[in-house]
């Protein structure tokens, strides 16, 4: 074998290991779904377990179908998820257009740095601060404490991508509004918003499915409850705290309890991801076209 | 007479500043206000014990709440070795995916493999938890710890197999950071000017010397970067370690062994803790671990920002 066959050789196996990697890289993805939807679905076709709430654990005798469910985690999830969204998407969305539309501005650099940074900070540490913001001085758990904790997280996503979808807006766009003679803000809000629609409700959907995913910053703010409660000011349950606490259990029938409900949890933020990525999709090859 | 170079270029900025770019300027601020927020309560929180322990919180191996001796060591530990070991496992992938996903062939292939990645990025870590709990760790008890501690076993911080501990969460981090890995990878490959990817193959290069030798060290910072933003994503990930570390506030003698991390004593015992003391020193170690990803991410966004003008940093 003379030296290029050699190097075509080494080229060609190191290019196949690349593609092995990747495809190891998948595995993961393939086995958490097969197991979550395997293990899941037995306790989720049952319609009992999005109408009732949560039952002592059976053991040993549970009945052939089990009555327990989860609503009380779904709605909680969605009452605390809202009331997130209401917080975070306003700011959000104005704090994006600040940092598209105003780039030169020094300022903006350290806003875009502290949105990275956090992006990254520890879920964890969101909750201890909503604690002690929010729980510490009313002397007891509250969903809001927790939505607060879940606004945290969602308000640096929602800037960064509502920032990336008004920057695809072509500068013609905003040229002819303030050749028109429009001050800035209308020129902001009711020319290049509306156009960059689809990519911040993008970024806003992909903040929701987060937030809809997170555990460790409920655990100490919204607590948990055993029964459907909705009072924003009292302890809530969430989808992910379920999958947490009842994982834990040593009780076969709350553990599939949990994987049921891990099953509802990633339909729901695989579905929303899935969505607003179509959007943003269409988005592009939209602004494409301009 | 020469002519002098040195007019600066006119920076055409739409405006002078009005109202309205107040008014947003004033909105956003809210991050960066809510970043120092956030330390300054977990501070203030923390005074009982940062006041009573000093400087000892942090090489103190106790955790006994009953005496009220508190130490950070263990959790620190803990955190720093599973973040490292997790980058270990993830680091090779990871580049090796951004690099197939850099590549301007195989289009269907990366389409796949691209929203594959997304929605790994996107599964909620209670599932990776529960997952890890019910599946991995068992698993790899089974098929890799049993095997290596029966062959190596006699080195000792590869014996004692446990089916929780220090490995299985590593494991299970590794997967958690592989997204983010990729994704800043990618963008940092693709950044590479396509000139100096073209110069070496036109000088002859096969594809594995123009990765290896031209694309790869070009993207070094770049990379560099990314693997330290996994790192800080891995010391702060809280559910999915709890579910499978094990929980036991020791430094282990082995990697199969239970241990603890920073993140997970807090979502194990917060709610549990009673007293002055206590918590304050559960919010201290919420404070170690806030500071120490503040640096790492930090240290990180400068890295890709030099490599890439417009990373998506997001993802």
């Amino acid at each position: 074998m003379n030296r290029n066959q050699r190097r075509s050789y080494v080229s060609r196996w190191w290019l196949g290991l690349m593609y092995a990697l990747t495809l190891l890289a998948l595995v993961p993805l393939g086995l958490v779904l097969w197991f979550t939807i395997v293990k899941g679905l037995p306790s989720v076709i049952h319609p009992q377990f999005f109408f009732n709430s949560e039952l002592p654990p059976c053991e040993p005798r549970c009945p052939l179908v089990s009555e327990a469910g989860v609503s009380h985690a779904i709605v909680g999830t969605g009452i605390m998820v809202g009331i997130a969204s209401l917080m975070a998407i306003p700011i959000g969305v104005l704090g994006g257009i600040y940092l598209s539309e105003y780039r030169v501005a020094p300022w903006s650099n350290w806003v875009r740095l502290a949105s990275d940074v956090l992006v990254g900070t520890p879920s964890i540490a969101i909750g201890l601060f909503a604690y002690a913001f929010l729980v510490v001085p009313f002397h007891h758990f509250s969903a809001f404490s927790g939505s607060v904790a879940l606004a945290v997280l969602m308000l640096p996503i929602i800037i960064r991508t509502t920032e990336g979808a008004v920057a695809l807006i072509p500068n013609g766009l905003r040229e002819s509004g303030l050749a028109l003679g429009l001050p800035r803000w209308r020129v902001s809000l009711q020319l290049i918003l509306p156009a960059a629609a689809p990519g911040v409700i993008t970024g806003a959907l992909l903040s929701v499915a987060r937030a809809a995913g997170e555990t460790a910053p409920l655990l100490f703010t919204a607590f948990g409850a055993h029964i459907l409660e909705v009072d924003p000011t009292g302890p809530m349950q969430a989808l992910p705290v379920t999958v947490f606490k009842y994982a834990l259990l040593p009780y076969k029938s709350l553990q599939n309890q949990a994987w049921g409900a891990a099953l509802v949890l990633i339909i729901m933020v695989l579905g929303i991801n899935l969505i607003s990525r179509w959007i943003l999709r269409r988005q592009i090859a939209l602004a494409g076209q301009l | 007479m020469a002519v002098r170079a040195e007019a600066k270029p006119v920076v055409v900025t739409s405006r002078p500043r009005d109202g309205f770019q107040w008014l947003v300027g004033a909105v956003a601020t809210a991050v960066p206000a809510l970043l120092v927020v956030i330390v300054l309560t977990l501070l203030q929180q923390a005074m009982p014990a940062i006041q009573h322990y000093g400087p000892r919180f942090l090489v103190n191996t106790d955790w006994n709440p009953v005496t009220e001796s508190f130490g950070a060591l263990p959790a620190i530990f803990g955190t720093v070795f599973t973040a490292f070991l997790a980058l270990v496992f993830a680091v090779p992938v990871g580049i090796a995916v951004a690099v197939v996903l850099a590549e301007p062939s195989h289009t269907t292939l990366r389409g796949f493999v691209g929203t594959g990645i997304e929605l790994l990025a996107a599964i909620p870590s209670v599932v990776y938890g529960i997952w890890a709990l019910y599946v991995l760790a068992p698993w790899s008890y089974e098929h890799i710890e049993v095997p290596i501690s029966d062959h190596l076993g006699f080195i000792g911080w590869l014996g004692s197999p446990a089916p929780r501990g220090l490995f299985s969460a590593s494991l299970v981090l590794a997967v958690m950071v592989l997204p983010t890995l990729t994704a800043i990878s990618r963008d940092v490959i693709k950044a590479v000017p396509r000139g100096l990817k073209e110069n070496a193959v036109a000088l002859g290069a096969t594809w594995w010397e123009t990765t290896w030798r031209v694309i790869l060290p070009s993207a070094r910072a770049g990379i560099f970067g990314a693997t330290i933003l996994a790192l800080g994503r891995a010391l702060g990930e809280t559910i999915a370690v709890t579910m499978v570390i094990g929980n036991a506030y020791v430094i282990p003698h082995s990697i199969f062994q239970p241990a603890y991390t920073l993140a997970s004593v807090i979502a194990n015992e917060f709610t549990e803790a009673t007293g002055t003391l206590y918590p304050a020193a559960l919010i201290e170690l919420g404070l170690v671990l806030i500071l120490v990803t503040l640096v790492v991410n930090v240290l990180a966004l400068l890295l890709v920002r030099s490599s890439t003008r417009e990373a998506r940093l997001t993802a």
